[in-house]
């Protein structure tokens, strides 16, 4: 207990630092403005100004996803919290751990329709783990500890906590987070004995096993990805990987079969839909993985190892749930499986492994180069991968093709080094995403792999970048549509184009420069190695303009409605199946 | 779980933190995910704890009452979920105010059926009475469909509450 009492907003300052924060990501605004006359009088947390709130939550959450701590926002009430919405929802469905801090009208005005009031802890109660209303100075401390207790425990996601104004003027006493306990949540993380022996004995009995790991394995950090790894390799089962997960295993190790999903990999998906016993991590059968429910993998005995047991049995229904955090249950199924050192039919495992090899010698990711006056998208990232891998770069993306050609062609090493809006998938996620990577970590190479279309929707940020001189590189791959919605209007509706294509974009050059970085703009495939290059040898932010095949569809693709087994590999197979009724509605 | 599509109604009940926001945060969580409620109730239970006991009548497939139960569970100020229907015996109760107006044989008749079913007067006026009557849901809604052509006027239901059968403690 602090012997002297302080003021509210001298508090939620003192709690940050208390709870190791260095950097927040805010914007001002009148019932905040005591938390920002104490951040004023500090130096130990930092303070980002972002152009708009809902940039400051995906900052948080590439801050977030890329160091595994909690990210930390700041809005006012009203206007700066409804602004919050989209990214706190992004950050649910991903399980990102955020702490949003909104400011409020003073307690008496609540209710009143005061200037900028807004419900927001009605607001964001559906779009957040959880969120407080602080009502007395003297549950702020409390409050504050436990949200971020909440935020990173059990499944990760955002909290809200709405700071009514004259609860941040009025004084109270401080309490530091070892006093503060949580009443009631208490996730579980360590797994059931009986069950690991039991997931042990399926693995071990299996003919033809799969590994398909999540998110959860990133959140869970990068012990419980190096545990994952050995695991893999112990068992020496193939292992696919959802849009989340990727980094959990590296992309380098044989038993990687690539992104698993809608436009995952051919023998990804084939082994998904072959495989007898399926060992899910961290993963929760997403829709966009899933395919047809009803033929998703019809053969395979399942495991399913999450934190949330919300997760087990949502869509599909699983054998073996396997409840706890990540890295814990892999330590038993480690330490289970040494001990029992099981003996796998290798007849069985070969045949499965050659198989495997026959669905990779596919090629899936083949595309047609085409004119020669003409880059391709996939092209372009292949390059970009090939130029700058030996850097380990940090990659963002927006939402659309470009993230799905990001997901297929850069292989991930690591986790901590993708960060994409998987669950949401907000357009306008990759460009505050880099801010967030950007400021912790200084000295990386941080790109935002990004469409014309999707920059635009947080273009703003060009302003954060350029006064906190983040040398962030923005790699557009512009066709001038928004690529998704015309791939999906192609194959969907008869190509009637329907406002998917941008008649007016501004040059991003010009807009580079305003924004004080470097522009470029690059047409021909022969002079994308050097605008690479020079992307990476700029000491500026960049913003490299690559105009792409407007026409270019994203393939493997599994068509709504469609099972693993009925992708499509490219424009030729497209004719041979048309989309169901049932598919087309399905987003 | 039992592999099945059918659809059963199950009685939940729920022990929370006595907070505001708490049973906006259940509601929505059904609105939200497109589940049943076909009653709610809920009241302070502990005072000392300020813990409140919310009681879910539902229904679906026993994937859904799994996922429903799942739900309820990781709502932060959730201290307890059970499944009445599925964790041995319980009893079950409803309170209703029932009114019904009618003069003559209607009226009598009313009373007499009151008196069969167990009903209280707790309002009585020359030319109507108010009937109050607890007992299972089943039971009110017969109670009900009887008064419908003696005058039924209206009817107030507290919807259901539950407790298990026995010593065990929730």
């Amino acid at each position: 207990m602090s012997a002297e009492p302080i003021c509210g907003a001298d508090m939620v300052i003192k709690a940050l630092v208390d709870q190791g924060v260095d950097v927040v990501f805010g914007y001002p605004g009148g019932a905040v403005l005591p938390i920002y006359d104490s951040l004023f009088k500090q130096n130990a947390v930092r303070h980002i100004l972002v152009r708009q709130e809902g940039g400051a939550v995906h900052a948080a959450e590439g801050y977030a996803r890329s160091t595994g701590k909690v990210g930390v926002v700041l809005v006012t009430s009203g206007p700066g919290a409804t602004n919050a919405v989209t990214g706190l929802t992004d950050a649910l469905m991903d399980s990102v751990p955020i702490v949003c801090l909104t400011g409020q009208v003073p307690t008496h005005l609540i209710g009143n329709d005061a200037f900028q009031e807004a419900d927001t802890t009605g607001i964001t109660r559906p779009c957040t783990k959880h969120n407080y209303l602080i009502k007395d100075v003297n549950d702020l401390a409390r409050i504050m500890h436990e949200a971020f207790y909440v935020a990173k425990s059990g499944r990760p996601g955002p909290v809200v906590v709405d700071l009514p104004k004259d609860v941040l003027f009025a004084l109270g006493n401080y309490i530091g987070p070892e006093q503060v306990t949580h009443k009631t949540y208490r996730p579980q993380t360590k797994p059931d004995p009986a069950r690991i022996a039991e997931a042990v004995k399926m693995i071990a009995a299996a003919k033809k096993p799969l590994f398909y790991g999540g998110g959860g394995l990133i959140n869970s950090g990068p012990e419980a990805c190096a545990r994952f790894t050995e695991f893999v390799r112990l068992v020496d089962a193939p292992c696919t990987l959802t849009l989340m997960g990727l980094g959990a295993l590296p992309a380098s190790d044989p038993h990687f079969l690539g992104m698993v999903g809608m436009h995952g990999m051919y023998e990804s998906n084939m082994a998904m839909h072959d495989c007898d016993v399926m060992i899910a991590v961290g993963s929760r059968f997403d829709d966009r993985v899933t395919g047809r429910l009803n033929a998703f993998s019809p053969g395979s005995k399942k495991i399913h190892v999450d934190i949330d047991p919300s997760s087990i049995n949502k869509n599909v229904r699983v054998d073996l749930p396997l409840i706890g955090d990540c890295n814990e249950v892999l330590d038993a199924l480690l330490k289970a499986w040494r001990k029992a050192s099981p003996h796998s039919d290798g007849k069985a495992r070969n045949a499965w492994w050659r198989q495997i090899d026959a669905w990779r010698a596919r090629d899936c990711l083949r595309y047609d180069r085409g004119r020669r006056d003409l880059i391709k998208p996939q092209y372009a990232l292949e390059r970009l991968y090939a130029l700058t891998r030996e850097r380990d770069p940090f990659i963002t993306t927006e939402v659309g093709q470009h993230q799905m050609w990001a997901a297929q062609f850069f292989r991930f090493d690591k986790p901590y080094h993708w960060m994409t809006s998987g669950g949401l998938g907000t357009m306008g996620y990759g460009l505050p995403a880099a801010v967030g990577v950007q400021v912790a970590h200084p000295d990386a190479l941080v790109i935002d792999v990004a469409g014309e279309a999707s920059i635009l929707m947080n273009i703003q940020e060009m302003s954060t970048i350029a006064q906190y001189r983040l040398p962030v590189k923005a790699f557009i791959l512009n066709n001038q549509y928004m690529g998704m919605v015309r791939q999906w209007q192609e194959l969907l509706h008869g190509g009637r184009y329907s406002e998917s294509y941008t008649a007016a974009l501004p040059d991003f050059v010009k807009l580079a420069d305003a924004f004080g970085a470097a522009g470029r703009r690059v047409e021909r495939p022969d002079e994308l190695d050097d605008a690479i290059m020079q992307m990476i040898a700029e000491p500026r932010a960049v913003i490299l303009d690559v105009v792409v095949d407007q026409e270019e569809n994203c393939f493997p693709m599994i068509p709504s409605g469609a099972a693993h087994n009925e992708m499509l590999l490219g424009p030729a197979d497209k004719a041979e199946q048309p989309v169901s009724e049932e598919g087309m509605v399905l987003v | 779980m039992p592999d099945s599509d059918t659809t059963a109604r199950h009685t939940i009940a729920v022990l929370v933190d006595n907070e505001p926001g708490v049973l906006a945060r259940v509601i929505g969580l059904f609105s939200g995910r497109g589940y049943n409620i076909e009653s709610l109730t809920v009241a302070e239970v502990d005072r000392s704890n300020s813990l409140s006991r919310i009681t879910i009548v539902t229904s679906g497939t026993p994937m859904i009452i799994e996922q429903i139960k799942a739900q309820l569970s990781r709502l932060v100020p959730v201290h307890k979920v059970h499944d009445l229907t599925d964790e041995g015996p319980s009893v079950e109760r409803e309170m209703a105010l029932i009114k019904v107006a009618g003069k003559g044989e209607a009226r009598i008749e009313s009373l007499r059926l009151a008196d069969i079913f167990r009903a209280r007067v707790v309002d009585s006026t020359t030319d109507s009475f108010v009937f109050e009557m607890t007992g299972s849901s089943e039971k009110l809604n017969a109670f009900i469909a009887l008064m419908e052509p003696l005058g039924l006027v209206e009817v107030s239901r507290t919807g259901t509450v539950a407790i298990a059968r026995g010593s065990g403690q929730f």
